[in-house]
């Protein structure tokens, strides 16, 4: 075959038209495949709301139920807890919550819309562990310091009992406070509140 | 002439296969690629035994393939029946103790052999001109080889695979601005769950291998492009005898073939003890957390990765946050993989091989050993202030290794010796100028105290070319020696 007349400027464009529309036809082709590992509409289906009663929850203790395969704690605390939290105030990382860890409405010192009533979602700022409830004062194996709250056994990370988070530990940030709302004074709705129900 | 002999049965059956053979060759090119990469591949005739761990590496996949080809036959990648179908390969399944430990053991071994066959690498300069596409493809392996042991990991569905997962995929989560959504793609779901683990058996079993098996085939294919390195450093190419065959190589089979049978042999004879007598290896090899199945509302006392990733887990505690992120850690950890990618031109020195490179880089490339198993060593035991301070340390140390490679690249004046020290000590104190305010009250005399080591690291390597002859180059002979 002889290439005599053959107008080079106009087979480059060609060229250049022909990969284009192949890369646009590869990335709709690649597309589908990347976004059928998002999360299903089954998986966000079973994020749905959670409902916990709470009348039987006595004061000083913890009930934990699962929303969005993440732990959640709801606490009734003493009135002993909640003046304990002003005391440890200095230490604290972030104690007026000014980090968006909370809806508005817990953006205070308790984290909480009723000052007695915590919930929190227990998996460290860290790296995602789940910290324990240690509501004891000075327990041997956490210091003379510990005013109780919460403790991440995996890398030491420390919460006061409103899950805010202590300086010089691995995790940066409070605990996270889901968005929830109260139906009368014994049910607790965990994963929606006014703004999205 | 005497009369023609008689011809016996083997001379018969010699015939045969031989006209056998022409057949295949008319057909496929079966002679010519024997002779190519096995009969007339010539290697370099010094090699020692640091050169086996390709050899056995290529082994344990081979291994691994086949013994992760029958533990699909009987594991189910569902939440609600993977930790049972692992107990049940373990204790009805006849011989599925052993295929699995063979599997479990041949992941620990599989690193070993690389991290050897990279160290072997470092030593001899086997990443240098020309062969820096070579030594990609192997860190790419290794990389690949990652992924699908943490992967590999999850699969048992016990405490340890759980939370090992929940940690390393929250560490994508720490990428700024898109880490959640990135998080929430990898694992299909808000949380780790059955979806997570039936995305990680399909990359695991099939695309992993797949990409596995192919970077394989191109490391081979480098590698007999420019052929091997040896432990002078040599190119025995530009050495060739009359024949076109180089002076300083011999043929890989027989000779390699056999040398290379024995050290698999003895590879096997350790692995197999390891294998019958200590398949959990006192809980490195198998973690005790993971004889218990996974519980996502119950996180294990202390999660620690699987030995081969410890070095780098431990590098990720020992940086604090900064600015309310997590992020600086990870950076940290994924820059100590990636800074290997990078060697070829981190170390510039036309000199190959540490033989012929002063007493001071081999005493770096023993010091850059020694924080990694350190480090290693660290990221199994449980976080303490001490242990921290010390892991941040060693990360130094096993950084400045790239930085003093890359300064060794030239012979360099004493005033230009000394002034990389100074930069380098400054960098270093800037550096925990940084880190001790975000520590606050929690910076004792002995972290500054602690400054000794990369400060020492430094001196030692930057100083001492000035006024010792540590660093003088010998003189690289002309052929190989032994």
């Amino acid at each position: 075959m002889s290439n005599d007349g053959v107008d080079l400027n106009r087979r480059h464009i060609l060229t250049v038209a022909t990969s284009l529309a192949g890369a646009v036809g590869v990335g709709a082709l690649v597309y589908p495949f990347l976004a059928s590992m998002k999360p299903s509409e089954r998986a966000r289906a079973e994020g749905a709301p959670v409902e916990v009663p709470i009348a039987k929850l006595e004061p000083g203790e913890q009930t934990k139920v699962v929303w969005r395969g993440k732990s959640v704690s709801v606490i009734r605390r003493t009135p002993e807890m909640l003046a304990r939290l002003e005391a440890g105030r200095g230490s604290l990382l972030d104690p007026d919550s000014q980090e968006p860890q909370q809806p508005v409405y817990a953006a205070n010192e308790f984290r909480a819309r009723k000052p007695e009533i915590l919930v929190l979602v227990t998996n460290c700022t860290h790296l995602g562990c789940s910290p324990q409830f240690r509501p004891e004062v000075a327990p041997a194996d956490l210091g003379a310091d510990w005013k109780g709250g919460f403790f991440c056994p995996c890398h030491g990370s420390r919460f006061d009992l409103s899950g805010r988070v202590y300086k010089n530990v691995p995790a940066p940030l409070n605990l996270v406070v889901p968005p929830y709302r109260f139906v009368g004074d014994d049910l607790v709705i965990v994963g929606e509140d006014e703004g999205v129900s | 002439m005497n009369a023609p002999q008689e011809r016996d049965f083997f001379d018969r059956l010699g015939d045969c296969t031989g006209a056998l053979r022409d057949w295949i060759d008319a057909r496929f090119p079966m002679t010519e690629f024997w002779e190519a990469h096995v009969s007339k591949y010539y290697a370099p005739k010094n090699f020692n035994f640091w050169y086996v761990f390709g050899g056995i590496a290529l082994v344990v996949l081979v291994l691994q393939i086949v013994t992760g080809i029958f533990l699909t036959m009987n594991y189910k990648p569902d939440a609600n029946q993977a930790f049972a179908s692992v107990e049940y390969i373990m204790r009805d399944v006849e011989f599925g103790w052993l295929i699995r430990y063979l599997h479990s053991t041949g992941a620990s071994a599989f690193f070993v052999v690389v991290y050897l066959h990279m160290f072997r690498g470092l030593m001899y300069g086997s990443y240098k001109q020309p062969r820096e596409l070579l030594w990609l493809f192997g860190m790419a392996i290794y990389l690949c080889l990652m992924a699908e042991a943490f992967m590999g990991y999850l699969l048992p569905w016990g405490q340890m695979s759980y939370w090992g997962a929940q940690v390393i995929i929250s560490l994508f989560g720490t990428v700024p601005f898109v880490g959640e959504g990135l998080a929430e793609w990898i694992r299909g779901d808000f949380y780790v769950s059955d979806i997570t683990l039936n995305r990680f058996f399909a990359l695991h079993v099939i695309a992993l291998p797949l990409v596995l098996c192919g970077l394989v085939l191109f490391h081979l294919i480098a590698l007999h492009t420019v052929g091997s390195n040896n432990p002078d450093g040599i190119e025995i190419k530009k050495k060739l005898g009359p024949d076109g065959v180089p002076l300083d190589g011999i043929p890989f089979h027989p000779y390699y073939t056999v040398k290379d049978t024995m050290a698999v042999a003895g590879f096997f004879f350790v692995f197999f003890l390891i294998v019958f007598f200590a398949p959990e290896m006192g809980g490195y090899f198998l973690e005790h957390a993971n004889f218990e199945a996974a519980n996502p509302l119950k996180t294990p006392d202390h999660i620690a990765p699987v030995w081969y990733f410890t070095p780098y887990y431990a590098m990720l505690r020992a940086v604090p946050s900064f600015f309310g992120s997590q992020f600086p850690g990870v950076a940290v950890m994924g820059a100590a993989v990636l800074v290997l990618f990078f060697m070829p031109w981190i170390d510039r020195n036309p000199v190959k091989s540490m033989r012929y490179r002063g007493p001071l880089y081999t005493l770096l490339l023993l010091v850059f050993a020694a924080a990694f198993l350190v480090l290693g060593w660290m990221g199994v035991k449980p976080v303490s202030l001490a242990l921290s301070e010390w892991a941040f340390r060693l990360t130094e140390v096993y950084f400045l290794f790239f930085v003093v490679s890359w300064l060794y690249s030239t012979q360099r004046a004493a005033g230009g010796w000394l002034r990389s020290a100074l930069v380098a000590l400054a960098v270093l104190a800037a550096i925990d100028a940084a880190r001790f305010s975000v520590m606050g009250e929690l910076v004792e005399t002995f972290h500054y105290l602690m400054f000794v080591v990369p400060g020492g690291m430094v001196v030692t390597f930057l100083v001492l070319p000035v006024y010792t002859k540590l660093n003088d180059p010998a003189p690289v002979p002309d052929r190989v020696t032994h």
